[in-house]
């Protein structure tokens, strides 16, 4: 087992290497500069020249690459945006990006699996085909326009603000209120966010306990006279909630990498829209910084699914 | 069931929690109180007028420090800010002195000298700061102290657009002396001597001042200023619906259902800037000038505001904005007459002699490239619009976009283009030297090649000059210049609209102390040209 965790590790951080080496080359590469991005009539081209040269950006691109590496390590990497350090940068927003996903994830999860589990119940029925609807429904709704028709039906409905993490004119509001504000800005974007997720998750949990209660041990389960609901809700359902362990690993990272186009529709300051300003403008450091992190969360979820699978499922072994 | 009563909860606790949410939020009406919320669609990146480029970092900017003069509010001319009165003496190395008012105090108490403009100065010319300013200072010989009150500089040639780049924001250099301008904590906590006070700056979500009790002009009636960072405008309506935003920039499309609103009230006036569509004159298609003025007859330039910007543009003759003193009214815009255009290339030689349709000379047809960026739907439409137009002509174009960076450098920069729509966004003051000067071909901003000597020449000396008479005549005979020349087809200069909750007033006190109400007025130099008198009454507003 240490054997394997050594190794694995070891092959994790190769990939990392590999990773921030090939995204800096595609990102650096890209056309456009940082700063040429202006067509300011009132600036002289040798200022911009200058510029340029306080940002390193006239040295050889594999300086570069280090030159970020060592800043990255050091503290020292500033935006080119705001000349702010870049870690700072991107905490100040982790959690609010946090917050929103882990929100959206919990609707995912205690809506989705209850739903799967009782259409599968029974099968074909009008309740089932029902959910089957609905779950195309979600999966091919784009979430940006049904968010936009939310947001305009509740302001037209109640006439109360849904953008940002709060309300901007609290005054005269309770604690209990300003919480309740909070929810409710929390609320929105979030099952918004989770409509993609709980349509999915429901076919899999549904289709994944269909498969089960075909088995024989369920067969056995039920021969041996336990009833139908423990059958049902015990033995069937843990075996087939198995498989979203693999859903785990791509938890982790889904968690911090912002989404882009709910936290621009709901102006939620996350590191989406941080990530997409960056891209726009630009601004290597914070870029590949964001890219790094996420690469890291990636391969830590994939490698926490591994180790998962191995205590869940006594069939799986690592050598 | 144990199991399967905690499937179910979880789902009623959602509903439950989504059932209180929404008796909480239908039972909320929203309070008045006397502040005012700007929507904004970026985020501000350095609050320091030293650094900052973009919009939204400017507009605070504006409100926490102060130049030494600013413009009046018809943007002729200029009035103290921190300056009671300057001083200009012309001569071949021109000197303007400053007369800094005393008494004032840096929002942290300090006093304000003559040192901090010094400062300043020196930080700009500082090639590790990384600020595009410097060159509005590039022909500045020194600046001296001569006391703590009294500032003066002198240029190395007379250069008139210099005194306006003194109304740039002025630093504390008590704050700032230790630190690296680029990365220091001031670009996020500024301390200025402006009306308002930095308080708080939450990334991405908003940029809270408040009330200057100690400003020289006596304190802003209003509490506190928020800027809300809204990505997208379309959100942005929504926030004024809810009153969660008092002020925003109104596009044309929503002016029809926000001018329907009864609690807003909808101002415009035009913008400091234009679209064109730019003639590349290397390209012999271009040298001719019967051509470029037959292709600005036939097109439909009414036709272009009124189905792409909803009317809300005005026709310019040249690369003036249409409400300002430097620009000509006695030169009118080329009047859209096909038949006229058909005339004028047939003189230059353009005849369909192979009825295809499309014009030819010498076995060449009439084709050439029109290309924008891409990401800007307002460019996007006038092209498409313009191609038909031409079509119509017997005139064959082929319109394409490229993404920005791509589109600069590959070809603007490299003047490989036959034709570009752009826009320019200028500065109150007329120099735009770097546009139309020849010397600006190779490195400037003249990528389409402009050469004429005669406004070369007035160009030169209307940088030299500072009476302003003298100047807006130069002005004129440029403007009539380019407008015969047609370098560019002037498409439009849009016109900038923007929404405001009816709650806000000027609030004026007359010698006697008695306070007026008056409605508030879009000025030429802004709707917050005014910002520091602006109130919300508590009772009914009665105007006067």
């Amino acid at each position: 087992m240490a054997r394997f965790l050594f190794r694995r590790l070891l092959q994790l951080l190769f990939t990392l290497i590999g990773i921030s080496i090939l995204s800096w080359i595609i990102i650096t590469q890209a056309p456009g500069s940082p700063i040429a991005l202006t067509m300011d009539p009132k600036v002289s081209p040798k200022i911009i020249e200058q510029m340029e040269k306080n940002y390193d950006l006239d040295k050889p691109i594999y300086q570069q690459y280090f030159l970020w590496l060592k800043k990255l390590f050091t503290g020292k990497l500033y935006s080119f945006k705001d000349g702010r350090p870049v870690l700072e940068k991107i905490a100040e927003r982790i959690w609010n990006t946090l917050l929103l996903n882990l929100v959206a994830t919990l609707i995912i999860f205690s809506l989705a699996i209850p739903l799967g589990v009782f259409s599968a119940r029974r099968p074909y029925s009008f309740l089932d085909n029902l959910g089957t609807f609905g779950a195309y429904l979600g999966l091919s709704i784009p979430g940006f326009w049904l968010a936009y028709l939310v947001i305009l039906a509740t302001v037209k409905l109640f006439g109360y603000p849904v953008l940002g993490l709060r309300s901007f004119v609290i005054e005269g509001l309770s604690t209990p209120e300003i919480v309740l504000d909070r929810i409710w800005h929390l609320l929105l974007p979030a099952s918004i966010m989770a409509i993609h997720g709980i349509a999915g998750l429901s076919r899999y949990t549904r289709s994944s306990m269909l498969e089960v209660v075909r088995q024989d041990y369920i067969r056995t389960a039920k021969s041996k006279g336990l009833s139908e609901e423990v059958v049902y809700y015990k033995h069937a359902l843990r075996n087939a909630l198995l498989p979203i362990i693999t859903l785990f690993g791509f938890l982790i990272p889904g968690l911090i990498g912002g989404s882009i186009i709910m936290e621009s529709v709901f102006a939620w300051p996350g590191i989406g829209r941080l990530a997409y300003q960056a891209v726009l403008a630009r601004d290597y450091p914070v870029v590949m910084t964001i890219l790094t992190i996420s690469a890291v969360l990636t391969l830590i979820g994939n490698f926490i699914a591994d180790l998962l699978y191995g205590v869940a499922d006594p069939r799986i072994r690592y050598q | 069931m144990r199991i399967k009563t905690l499937l179910l909860f979880f789902p009623l606790l959602f509903l439950i929690l989504l059932g209180i949410n929404i008796i909480f939020v239908s039972s909320r009406p929203t309070p008045i109180v006397n502040q005012l919320i700007i929507s904004s669609i970026g985020d501000a990146s350095y609050l320091n007028p030293v650094l900052a480029q973009d919009s939204a970092s400017s507009d605070i900017n504006s409100l926490v420090f102060n130049g030494l003069i600013k413009y009046n509010r018809d943007l002729q001319g200029f009035v103290g800010d921190l300056a009671e009165s300057w001083e200009i003496r012309p001569g071949p190395e021109p000197e303007i002195t400053f007369y800094l008012r005393r008494g004032v105090l840096w929002h942290d108490g300090k006093p304000f000298s003559a040192e901090d403009v010094k400062f300043t100065f020196d930080k700009i010319m500082d090639e590790k700061t990384q600020t595009v300013r410097r060159s509005d200072y590039e022909l500045v010989k020194k600046v001296e102290v001569v006391d703590p009150y009294t500032f003066r500089v002198i240029y190395r040639q007379p250069f008139s657009p210099g005194l306006g780049t003194w109304g740039i924001g002025i630093l504390p250099k008590h704050l700032l002396e230790k630190e690296d301008i680029n990365t220091s904590s001031f670009n996020r906590n500024p301390v200025g001597t402006g009306p308002f006070r930095f308080v708080e700056w939450v990334s991405d979500e908003k940029i809270v001042l408040e009330a200057n009790p100690r400003y020289f002009e006596g304190r802003p009636h209003l509490d506190r200023i928020i800027y809300r960072i809204i990505p997208e405008t379309s959100l942005s309506e929504m926030e004024l619906l809810t009153k969660g935003v008092d002020h925003y920039g109104v596009l044309p499309h929503q002016y029809r259902r926000m001018s329907e609103i009864p609690f807003l009230k909808i101002y415009s006036q035009p913008s400091l800037a234009y679209t064109y569509i730019g003639y590349n004159l290397r390209n012999p298609l271009f040298q001719d000038k019967r051509v470029r003025r037959a292709l600005t007859h036939a097109i439909h330039r009414e036709e272009i505001v009124q189905y792409v910007l909803y009317g809300f543009g005005r026709m310019i003759s040249g690369p003036f904005p249409s409400h300002l003193w430097y620009y000509n009214p006695n030169v009118k815009p080329l009047p859209y007459d096909p038949e006229k255009a058909k005339k004028l290339l047939a003189e230059a030689g353009w005849r369909d002699t192979d009825g295809d349709g499309v014009l030819d000379k010498e076995g060449k047809p009439f084709r050439f490239k029109l290309i924008t960026n891409s990401g800007n739907d307002i460019r996007r439409d006038v092209g498409v619009l313009v191609q038909r137009q031409l079509r119509e002509l017997g005139i064959d174009v082929i319109f394409e976009t490229y993404e920005w960076s791509v589109f600069l450098k590959n070809f603007i920069n490299a003047k490989h283009f036959d034709a570009c729509i752009l826009g320019w966004s200028l500065s109150p003051d007329p120099d735009d030297y770097m546009i139309w000067h020849s010397s600006q071909i190779e490195k400037g901003f003249n990528f389409i090649s402009y050469v004429n000597p005669e406004a070369d020449r007035l160009w030169e000396e209307g940088r030299k000059e500072y009476d302003l008479e003298r100047r807006r005549k130069i002005y004129w005979r440029i403007h009539e210049l380019i407008a015969e020349d047609q370098p560019y087809t002037f498409l439009f200069s849009p016109i900038g609209i923007s929404a405001l909750q009816k709650k806000f007033v000027l609030l004026e006190r007359d010698s006697s102390g008695r306070e007026t109400y008056r409605p508030i007025q879009m000025e030429k130099a802004g709707l917050m040209y005014d910002l520091i008198k602006w109130y919300v009454p508590r009772g009914p507003v009665m105007e006067k």
